[in-house]
């Protein structure tokens, strides 16, 4: 199973990014394997449609579970229909690492 | 392996979090958890007064079931009533109508897609989640 983490930067030491479509980077956890890939958010200077792109994004790579700060209305809706489950962590002083070691 | 739990439609999760006795000498702290299913079970046949077919049928389990769950709440009920024990709910194996759910121990909020079975904090595991209403995000 495949879980996305908003991050502010491409390692696992960098903070946690509060927001969903327009964060800096993606960090894909991998349970299964225990793979950790960073994938740059193209979408984070869009003029619209942030939220959508990133959710649609996240169907593409196969994610069952993804972890922010808020998620908009449309995003949320995309990410209902496709079954994705939503977490909400509203504390930005945390780190990827920490995350993910709580994930184990 | 055992078959899986059916889950137990929940209307409205208990407005309370447990009841405590008091005035109680013996300073017993051990806990009766009383699972969801079981306070709407209580509630649809003794406050509601449903009988046990109707009642099931909102719960989406066969009557035998609801007896079941039904009979286990009233025992748990008697036994903290005699032994003067603390009754604390637990999520149990309910499900809600409600959309987002609320981590007792750390506080994340999350959604439960349709096929998902498991009604445990995706974060920490905790089993202490309960329901947030859908308005108040």
């Amino acid at each position: 199973m495949k879980t996305v983490i908003t991050s502010t930067g491409d390692k696992v030491n960098s903070l946690f990014d509060l927001r969903f479509g327009r964060a800096e980077w993606f960090c894909v956890y991998n349970d299964e394997t225990g793979d950790i890939n960073f994938i740059n958010n193209d979408n984070k200077d869009a003029q619209g449609g942030a939220g959508t792109k990133t959710a649609e994004k996240m169907v593409e790579l196969g994610v069952t579970k993804v972890i922010s700060g808020d998620f908009g209305p449309k995003a949320k809706d995309l990410l209902d229909k496709f079954k994705i489950q939503m977490v909400i962590l509203k504390d930005d002083s945390t780190i990827i690492e920490e995350i993910i070691s709580k994930l184990k | 392996m055992p078959r899986q739990t059916r889950l137990r439609k929940v209307v409205a999760p208990p407005s309370f979090k447990g009841y405590k006795p008091y005035g109680n000498i013996k300073g017993d702290s051990s806990v009766i958890e009383l699972n969801y299913e079981e306070y709407e079970a209580i509630k649809l046949a003794d406050y509601d007064l449903m009988n046990h077919k109707e009642a099931a049928e909102l719960m989406d389990v066969s009557r035998a079931t609801f007896a079941r769950i039904y009979e286990s709440a009233r025992r748990k009920i008697a036994k903290s009533f005699v032994e003067a024990k603390e009754i604390r709910t637990v999520f149990g194996n309910a499900k809600l109508d409600g959309e987002w759910y609320i981590c007792g121990s750390c506080n994340a909020r999350f959604t439960v897609p349709e096929e998902m079975h498991k009604q445990s904090c995706p974060v920490c595991r905790s089993a202490e989640v309960s329901l947030l209403g859908s308005s108040n995000r």
